[in-house]
C-alpha cells in the first residue's frame, strides 16, 4: 500500500517519518502479515494517536521501528524509517541500540511484568543513564531520585529503594515514565499505558504523560484501543486496522468529521455515547485473518457501506482535503458522505 | 529472617533424632559385631569386651546411654576399628569428603552454568542442541558408570592420572570430575530452562527497549531470576553429591567419610555406621537450610516477609 | 442517516470447521513431532524386546561357565566376549537387561501406588486429614533415604522383592506431592462442580473425572521415575547390596566390568553404554512426554 503524505506540502523536517513499513510472522500456520504497508510522521514536540483494535498492529509496528521484534519468527519485510537522517530499519546494530532509551523510548501496557522485580526500583531507573552516558553513579542516583520526584511519587527518597512488587500499579507506570524520560528523548512511545490500570489511576497517569509532554516538549505516540483516551490527549490521530493506515487527522476532525467507515463504526461503539435501552450498536464480524493476502479492503467484509470494488481496487490512504486523509474508496471517490 | 534460620534449625533435630534412632535399631538387628572375629577369643577377655560396648545390657539401657552419649557429642568407640573411637575417625575423614563434595560441587556449577546460559541464548540452534546433548549425557550417566570410564580413558589409556589414591593434587581431578559432571547437566537443563523462561518476560523487553546490550540483558537482567531453579535444586544436588560418594570414594579408593560408612555396614561395625549415617544426615540438613537461605536472598520477593 | 444495509457483501473467509480434537490427541501429535522423544520410544521398545526375548534365541545361557576360557574379548562364538568365569557376556547383558527392567519397572509401580493413593486420599479429603499425611511426607522428604535403604538391604539381606520395595519406597514421595497438587487443583475446577451439580456419585467423579486428568502429570513424572530407579539399583548392585550374581543386571555387570577395566574393557564397556542409552531414551521420552502435555506450551 502506497502512501501519500497525511500533511499537503509541509517544509518541516519531520523527527521521524516511516514510510511503507511491512513487517511479518513467520508462523507454523503461514505468514501473518501484521504490519502491511503504515506510513505516517510525527514532528517534534507533536503528539499523535495510534487508535485499533488488538491486532491491527499497531504496537508491532512500534516495536518494528525499535528493532525490539523478536527476528525469528518476526521480519521487518520492507519499508523505512527516517529519524534525523538515519533509517532505523537498516541502520547497524549498535547505532539502533544507541537509539533506544536516549532518543526514543518506550513504555509498555502492564508495569508489574514490565519492571524487573529483581533490580530496586533506582538501579533500574539509573540504567538509562550508566548505558547511554559518560556518567558516575552518584550522579545517576542523583537524577534518578530527582525523576521519580518529577513524577510525582511521594516519600521518594526513602522508597528509591525499594522494588516494583512494593508499590501499587499507578506508582509503577509513574516508574516507567520516569525511567522512559530519565534520558530526555526526544520521542515516546506509550503502548496502551493506561489500559492495566484501575480507572481512577488511568486519569491521573493520562495528567501525567500530559504535563511531562507540555514541559519537556517531547514527542509523544500514544497507542491505545480506546479513542475517547486518544481524544483529549492527542494533536493528530492515526486509526489501524488489519495492519494497514484507514486514516489520519487532527483529533477534532477526526472526531467531528470521520472519513472512513472503520472509524466512525469506531466512535459509535463505545458504549458511553449509546442511549440506554436500545440495542448496543457493535461492529459485525471479526477481524481478517492476517496470514491470508487481503484484495482490496481489509474492512470491507464488516463495512455496510462497501460495494464490489471495494474488494478490487489497490487499498491506498489518500489526502481527502483539510490535513485529512482516509483509505476509504468511496470516500476518495467522493461517493460517500459519512455525515 | 533470623527467626526463620532458628525454626528451620528447630526443626532438623528430631529429623535427627529419627535417623539416629532407625539406624541404632536397624544395625542392633544385624548379627554380628565386635566379636565378631575368627579368633578364638577366651570367655574372660570376651566379657570384657562387651562389658567395654555395653553389650550386656538390655537393649533399651544400650539405646538410652547411646542417645545420652550422643548428646554430649560421643559417637562411641568403635567395633572394628581397635582403639579408635568414632569421632576420631570421622574427624580425620571429614575433610577429605568435604573437599571432594566441594570440588564437585564448583565443577557442576562452572561447568553447567555457562552451558545452560549458552544453550538458552542460542535456543534451537546447533549450540543449543550440542550443550543440551552433553548436559543429558552427564544426567544419564551415573557416577559409578562415569568414574570408571573416566579411570579407563585419562588414567589407563593415557595415563595423566593414577586411578586410584588421594595422596596428590592431581588425584583430585578425576573423582571431582566424575562427581561433578553428573550435577553438572542436570544444573544445566534447569540453567537454560530458567533462561528461557525470563528471557520471555516483559522486563526483558524493558531492558531492551533502555537501549541494553546483550550481554547486559542477559547477566544483569535474566541470570538473577533465571538462577532460581538451580538454587532451589542446589538442595538435592548436595544431597546427591553426599551419597554419591559413597560410590566414588570406593572407586578411586578416597579415604572419606563414604567409604566409612559403606566398609561400616559390611563389617557390622554398628557405632561407626550410625556415627556415619547422622554425621551425613545433619549435613545435608545444614547444606539444605544454607541452599534455601541463598534462594530466599536471591528473590526480593521473598525477603520481605 | 440511512438506514444501515443489511450483512456485509462477502462473509469471513469461512474455514472448514476444524475436527476437535481431545488433549490426548493433541499431545500424540506433539509427541510424534518431538524428534529425540520418537528416537528415545524406539530405543526404549528394541532394548526391551532384545531383553524380553532375546535370551530365547541364544544359543548360550547366561548362566554357563567355561572357566578355560576365562575373560576373552568379543570373537565370533560370544559377540561380546566373556567375563572371567567364562560366561557369554551378551547372554548375561540381554538377561541382566531383563532384571533390571522389571526392578524399574516393578519398583515405579510400587511408587506408583503408594504415591497414587497417598496422594488423592490427602487432596481429596482435604482438611486435617491432608495436613497431617502431607506433614509426614514433609518429614520423610528430609531423611537421607538412599542411607537407610542401603541399611536396610544390609540388615535384611540381599532378597529380590525387598530390593524394589525398598527402591520405590524412596521415590514415592514426590509423586504423592505431584498427585495431591493435581487433586487440589481439579477439585477446584468448574467441571467437577458441575457433576456435584449433577449429582453424580463421589466414587464416579473420582473415577471418571479426576483420574484421567491426574494422569498426565503422572505419567511424564512416572517415565522419568524409572530412570532413577534403575540408577539406584545399579547403584546398590554396584555397591554389593543389589542383584546377587549368578543373577545378573546391568548395574552388576558395570560393577564387574570396573572391577575388570584393565584387562578386560570390554566387560565394562558394553553394559555402560546399554546401560546409557537406556536411560537416554526414558529421559527423552519423559522430556517429550512433558513437552506434549503440557497445554501451555503452545510454541508455535
Amino acid at each position: 500500500m502506497r502512501s501519500t503524505s497525511g500533511h499537503p506540502g509541509i517544509d518541516r523536517v519531520a523527527l521521524l517519518e516511516v514510510n511503507d513499513l511491512r513487517t511479518a510472522f513467520h508462523t507454523r500456520n503461514g505468514i501473518v502479515r501484521a504490519v502491511d504497508g503504515v506510513s505516517f510522521r510525527i514532528d517534534r514536540g507533536e503528539t499523535l494517536g495510534i487508535v485499533g483494535e488488538s491486532g491491527s498492529g499497531k504496537s508491532v509496528a512500534c516495536l518494528s521501528l525499535l528493532g525490539l521484534v523478536p527476528q525469528p519468527p518476526g521480519r521487518i519485510a520492507g519499508g523505512g524509517a527516517v529519524l534525523d537522517g538515519v533509517d532505523l530499519l537498516s541502520c547497524p546494530k549498535e547505532v539502533l541500540r544507541g537509539i533506544r532509551g536516549r532518543r526514543v523510548a518506550m513504555i509498555f501496557q502492564d508495569p508489574m511484568t514490565s519492571l524487573n522485580p529483581y533490580m530496586s526500583v533506582e538501579e533500574q531507573l539509573m540504567e538509562p543513564l550508566l548505558i547511554h552516558h559518560k556518567i558516575n553513579r552518584a550522579a545517576a542516583a542523583r537524577m534518578a531520585l530527582q525523576a521519580l520526584q518529577e513524577v510525582g511519587v511521594p516519600e521518594a527518597a526513602q522508597r528509591i529503594r525499594s522494588y516494583p512488587h512494593q508499590f501499587s500499579g499507578g506508582m509503577r507506570q509513574r516508574v516507567m515514565i520516569a525511567m522512559a524520560l530519565i534520558g530526555k528523548p526526544d520521542l515516546l512511545i506509550a503502548d496502551e499505558p493506561t489500559t492495566a490500570l484501575d480507572v481512577t489511576v488511568q486519569a491521573q497517569i493520562l495528567d501525567l504523560i500530559v504535563q511531562q509532554q507540555r514541559q519537556r516538549g517531547v514527542a509523544v505516540i500514544f497507542i491505545s484501543h480506546d479513542l475517547s483516551v486518544v481524544a483529549g490527549f492527542c494533536d493528530r490521530v492515526m486509526v489501524m486496522y488489519a495492519g494497514r493506515v484507514v486514516e489520519t487527522a487532527d483529533t477534532r476532525t477526526i472526531f467531528r468529521e470521520p472519513k472512513h467507515p472503520y472509524t466512525r463504526a469506531l466512535q459509535r461503539s463505545r458504549p458511553a455515547v449509546q442511549a440506554k435501552g436500545v440495542e448496543l450498536c457493535v461492529i459485525p464480524g471479526l477481524p481478517p485473518d492476517l496470514s491470508r493476502p487481503i484484495p482490496g479492503c481489509a474492512f470491507a467484509p464488516r463495512c455496510e457501506f462497501a460495494v464490489p470494488d471495494c474488494g478490487r481496487a489497490e487499498m491506498r490512504l489518500q489526502d481527502v482535503g483539510a490535513g485529512q486523509a482516509s483509505a476509504c474508496l468511496r470516500v476518495q471517490r467522493g461517493e460517500l458522505n459519512l455525515q | 529472617m533470623l527467626r526463620l534460620i532458628a525454626r528451620r534449625i528447630l526443626g532438623t533435630i528430631p529429623v535427627l533424632f529419627v535417623v539416629a534412632t532407625i539406624t541404632f535399631f536397624m544395625m542392633k538387628a544385624v548379627p554380628g559385631g565386635p566379636l565378631d572375629t575368627e579368633k578364638n577369643i577366651p570367655q574372660e577377655i570376651k566379657v570384657q569386651i562387651e562389658a567395654f560396648y555395653g553389650l550386656d545390657q538390655p537393649l533399651w539401657k544400650q539405646y538410652a546411654s547411646y542417645m545420652g552419649n550422643l548428646l554430649r557429642g560421643d559417637l562411641g568407640p568403635s567395633f572394628k576399628h581397635a582403639n579408635r573411637s568414632v569421632n576420631e575417625l570421622i574427624a580425620a575423614a571429614l575433610p577429605v569428603s568435604l573437599e571432594l563434595g566441594g570440588l564437585a560441587l564448583c565443577v557442576a556449577l562452572l561447568v553447567g552454568i555457562p552451558l545452560g546460559v549458552v544453550a538458552a541464548i542460542r535456543q534451537n540452534t546447533w549450540i543449543d542442541y550440542l550443550a543440551s546433548s552433553s548436559a543429558m549425557v552427564g544426567i544419564c550417566m551415573p557416577t559409578f558408570v562415569m568414574g570408571p570410564l573416566l579411570v579407563l580413558v585419562f588414567a589407563l589409556q593415557f595415563e595423566l592420572f593414577n586411578a586410584s589414591g588421594w595422596d596428590f593434587a592431581r588425584d583430585r581431578v578425576l573423582p571431582a570430575l566424575t562427581l561433578g559432571l553428573v550435577y553438572a547437566g542436570y544444573i544445566a537443563r534447569l540453567t537454560r530452562g530458567g533462561m528461557l523462561e525470563v528471557l520471555n518476560q516483559d522486563f526483558i523487553l524493558t531492558a531492551r527497549a533502555k537501549g541494553a546490550s546483550e550481554a547486559r540483558v542477559v547477566f544483569r537482567h535474566a541470570l538473577q531470576g533465571g538462577l532460581l531453579p538451580v538454587v532451589s535444586f542446589l538442595g538435592p544436588a548436595i544431597a546427591g553429591i553426599l551419597t554419591g560418594s559413597f560410590v566414588i570414594e570406593t572407586i578411586f579408593n578416597i579415604p572419606g567419610l563414604g567409604r566409612h560408612f559403606v566398609t561400616s555396614v559390611f563389617n557390622r561395625d554398628a557405632t561407626l555406621t550410625i556415627g556415619t549415617a547422622l554425621f551425613y544426615a545433619a549435613l545435608i540438613v545444614v547444606l539444605n537450610l544454607a541452599a534455601d537461605i541463598a534462594q530466599v536472598m536471591l528473590n526480593p520477593k521473598q525477603r520481605v516477609e | 442517516m440511512p438506514e444501515p444495509a443489511p450483512a456485509s457483501p462477502t462473509p469471513p473467509a469461512a474455514d472448514a470447521v476444524e475436527p476437535g480434537r481431545s488433549l490426548w490427541q493433541d499431545a500424540w501429535a506433539r509427541l510424534r513431532r518431538n524428534r529425540m522423544a520418537v528416537i528415545g520410544g524406539v530405543v526404549l521398545l528394541a532394548l526391551t524386546v532384545l531383553s524380553l526375548f532375546g535370551p530365547l534365541f541364544l544359543a548360550i545361557s547366561y548362566q554357563e561357565q567355561d572357566l578355560g576360557l576365562g575373560a576373552a574379548p568379543p570373537s565370533a562364538t560370544h559377540l561380546l566376549g566373556t567375563d572371567k568365569l567364562g560366561r557369554d557376556q551378551l547372554a548375561r547383558l540381554l538377561f541382566g537387561g531383563r532384571v533390571s527392567l522389571l526392578v524399574g519397572l516393578a519398583a515405579t509401580g510400587v511408587s506408583l501406588t503408594i504415591g497414587l493413593l497417598w496422594g488423592s486420599i490427602a487432596g481429596y479429603a482435604g482438611g486435617k486429614v491432608d495436613a497431617v499425611m502431607m506433614r509426614i511426607v514433609d518429614i520423610l522428604y528430609a531423611l537421607p533415604f538412599t542411607i537407610f535403604v542401603i541399611l536396610l538391604m544390609t540388615v535384611f539381606g540381599r532378597n529380590f522383592i525387598l530390593l524394589f520395595v525398598a527402591i520405590g519406597a524412596v521415590e514415592w514421595l514426590t509423586m504423592a506431592r505431584i498427585v495431591r497438587g493435581q487433586v487440589l487443583a481439579l477439585k477446584r475446577q468448574e467441571f467437577i462442580e458441575a457433576a456435584v451439580a449433577l449429582g453424580l456419585r463421589k466414587r464416579r467423579i473420582i473415577l471418571r473425572h479426576m483420574i484421567p486428568n491426574v494422569l498426565g502429570p503422572v505419567m511424564v513424572y512416572t517415565t522419568l521415575t524409572i530412570p532413577a530407579v534403575m540408577m539406584l539399583e545399579a547403584f546398590l548392585s554396584f555397591l554389593g547390596l543389589g542383584i546377587q550374581p549368578p543373577m545378573s543386571s546391568w548395574g552388576l555387570l558395570i560393577k564387574e566390568g570396573a572391577e575388570q577395566m584393565e584387562e578386560a574393557p570390554w566387560l565394562l564397556v558394553y553394559p555402560a553404554a546399554v546401560f546409557a542409552a537406556t536411560l537416554f531414551s526414558l529421559n527423552f521420552l519423559g522430556d517429550g512426554l512433558r513437552d506434549a502435555l503440557d497445554v501451555r506450551a503452545s510454541r508455535d
